[in-house]
């Protein structure tokens, strides 16, 4: 049944960077409203890097292991770097998860991007450079499921899966 | 006693209840047949008449385990083809006399689905809720019942959390309403004790894989009188409700495995419940725990468990790795992307429900088993809680 990578496997076994940063200078919390997923990225910044960065996460085997494997890749870079850390490249990490579980990788990107944007936000500053004025990663947290049977993009909520209409969940 | 399956490489298997490992003289029987049995039953030679002879000599064996007579035994390829055999049979040959169907909130897929198949022809489905230890109050039944019900569906034992339902006194209920009564015993037949006649069950759904027989063979339980349409159309085996040839094999292996239930049940459940009490004594010290299920009226073996503040497929990965494997039904594990049906029926919060794990002990378990399994079930709650955002926040 396990479908995990030896990756993702060795992250959630021996999980880098987990715990508490006390006094915290950004803190970055999602919950995944699908599959019950909370996950808390505490930072420290030094010159504009990441000098340390911690996270607790509630979740499944790959939850735990995107939350270490992003705060292994963030750690030492500066906020715009860490920044660049997206859903996908996190993905990329994490090859071989079941496209079901891919939104845990998206709760890694978006628990990371948030810490950094608390931290702006305590300094009232804003990242340098965004796409568009924008800030995309934030308006991807509510990255949906996909259909355990042929895999579709499911919308929130969705009882039917909208492309082969087999249902999404029990009774 | 249980070959080698079970105890391989120090693996702990607690995952019974999703299919139990053979027993040596099952497969002994299996392998028996495999070398010497190849003829048809239906055939009208000595090597069809042995198949034959084989064939009856197995459903004596499944009847006697539930009280039935062998007449009443249809093979089948496991639980959910006789679920779905007994609840759309049941529904195409009464179907004019009514169009209701009871049931409750925490059956099996199998049942689930197989309704929900019927609605969309149709037919109208009540489901009775459950209380908090998984209990139907037979009063609901009653209620439920109208004169347009054809059929009440309430499983045995249920499969999640263990909680053994008053079938005996639902049954009442069907007898003085001229209701079918189908019950779905997959996961308490050949377990503990089901006697068809005790019982007043119409329909009974039954699997050799809970009771240390092989997989993709079951039973269907047709009390004598009661009249269903086949689903497969075909020959005439199996009374004319199973079209195509026997699986001779697995028929071989669940009737073999029938008899020793029968044989050993007392003791098996002894066993059991020893088991059972001790890992329960051993894990009372995680806090926030639950267990969920009725305290009493339950099956030996089972043992569901929801540990607040952690999710379940992780704690399965983490005893894996340590050789013991277990059962969760968190949303992601399962896929379905939904908590549990059955534990949000009684009443268990989503956050709750997404830390279960499910333990279900066999023959084959040992105290030392147990004592291993708590362990490292401690440890794995222990490890998960250090980094869980909730546990800390408590």
């Amino acid at each position: 049944m396990c479908a995990y990578s030896e990756l993702v496997m060795d992250h959630f076994r021996s999980p880098r960077n987990r715990g508490r940063i006390e006094r915290p200078d950004g803190v970055g919390e999602v919950g995944n409203p699908i599959c019950g997923d909370m996950m808390t990225i505490m930072i420290r910044v030094k010159n504009d890097r990441l000098d340390d960065i911690k996270f607790e996460t509630l979740g499944c085997g790959a939850a735990i292991a995107a939350s270490s494997i992003v705060t292994e890749m963030a750690k030492g870079k500066t906020l715009l770097e860490a920044l660049q850390i997206s859903t996908e490249t996190l993905a990329a990490q994490l090859s071989e998860l079941p496209k079901n579980e891919l939104h845990c990788s998206n709760l890694g990107a978006d628990a990371l991007h948030k810490a950094i944007m608390d931290y702006y936000g305590r300094r009232k500053a804003q990242p340098k450079k965004t796409r568009g004025g924008k800030v995309e990663y934030l308006e991807r947290s509510e990255k949906q499921c996909c259909c355990p049977y042929c895999e579709h993009e499911l919308p929130p909520g969705a009882v039917l899966c909208t492309n082969c209409g087999k249902s999404a969940g029990t009774e | 006693m249980i070959g080698k399956a079970g105890e391989d490489d120090g693996m702990i298997y607690l995952d019974n209840i999703s299919g139990t490992p053979l027993h040596a003289e099952v497969r002994a029987a299996m392998v028996a047949y495999m070398e010497d049995g190849f003829g048809n039953p239906i055939s009208q030679h000595r090597a069809g008449d042995e198949a034959l002879e084989t064939l009856e000599r197995a459903r004596e064996d499944v009847a006697g385990l539930i009280g039935a007579n062998k007449t009443e035994i249809v093979f089948t390829s496991g639980g959910t083809e006789s679920i779905n055999q007994a609840v759309k049979g049941a529904a195409a040959a009464v179907g004019e006399k009514g169009r209701h169907i009871v049931t409750s909130n925490i059956e099996h897929q199998a049942v689930l689905r197989s309704l929900r198949a019927l609605t969309r022809m149709g037919y109208r489905v009540t489901s009775v809720p459950v209380d908090e230890h998984g209990l139907v109050d037979p009063a609901d039944v009653e209620k439920a019942v109208t004169d347009e019900t054809i059929l009440v569906s309430i499983m045995h034992a249920n499969n999640e959390i263990g909680t053994v339902e008053p079938i005996g006194e639902i049954a009442g209920i069907t007898r003085k309403r001229g209701v079918l009564l189908h019950t779905d015993a997959v996961a308490s037949a050949g377990v503990v004790p089901v006697d068809v006649e005790a019982l007043g069950i119409d329909l009974l759904s039954m699997a050799a894989n809970q009771f240390y027989g092989p997989s993709g063979v079951g039973a269907l339980f047709v009390r004598t009188g009661v009249k269903i349409a086949p689903l497969l159309d075909g020959g005439i085996q199996e009374g004319g409700l199973r079209a195509g040839t026997q699986n001779m094999i697995g028929i071989v292996g669940m009737g073999k495995a029938a008899q020793l239930a029968k044989r050993e049940m007392s003791g098996r459940m002894e066993h059991l419940l020893n088991l059972k009490k001790m890992f329960i004594e051993r894990i009372a010290e995680i806090d926030e725990t639950l267990i969920n299920g009725h305290p009493v009226k339950s099956l030996p073996h089972l043992v569901s468990c929801s540990v607040r503040y952690v999710e379940g497929e992780s704690m399965v990965l983490l005893l894996d790795e340590e050789g013991i494997c277990a059962s969760t039904r968190s949303a992601c594990a399962t896929g379905s992307l939904r908590a549990s049906h059955v534990l949000t029926s009684i009443g268990r919060d989503y956050t709750t429900t997404q830390g279960t794990v499910i333990f279900s002990f066999g023959i084959q378990n040992t105290r030392d088993d147990v004592a291993a399994s708590s362990a490292a079930f401690k440890r794995a709650v222990d490890f998960l809680r250090s980094m869980s955002p909730l546990y800390h926040k408590k």
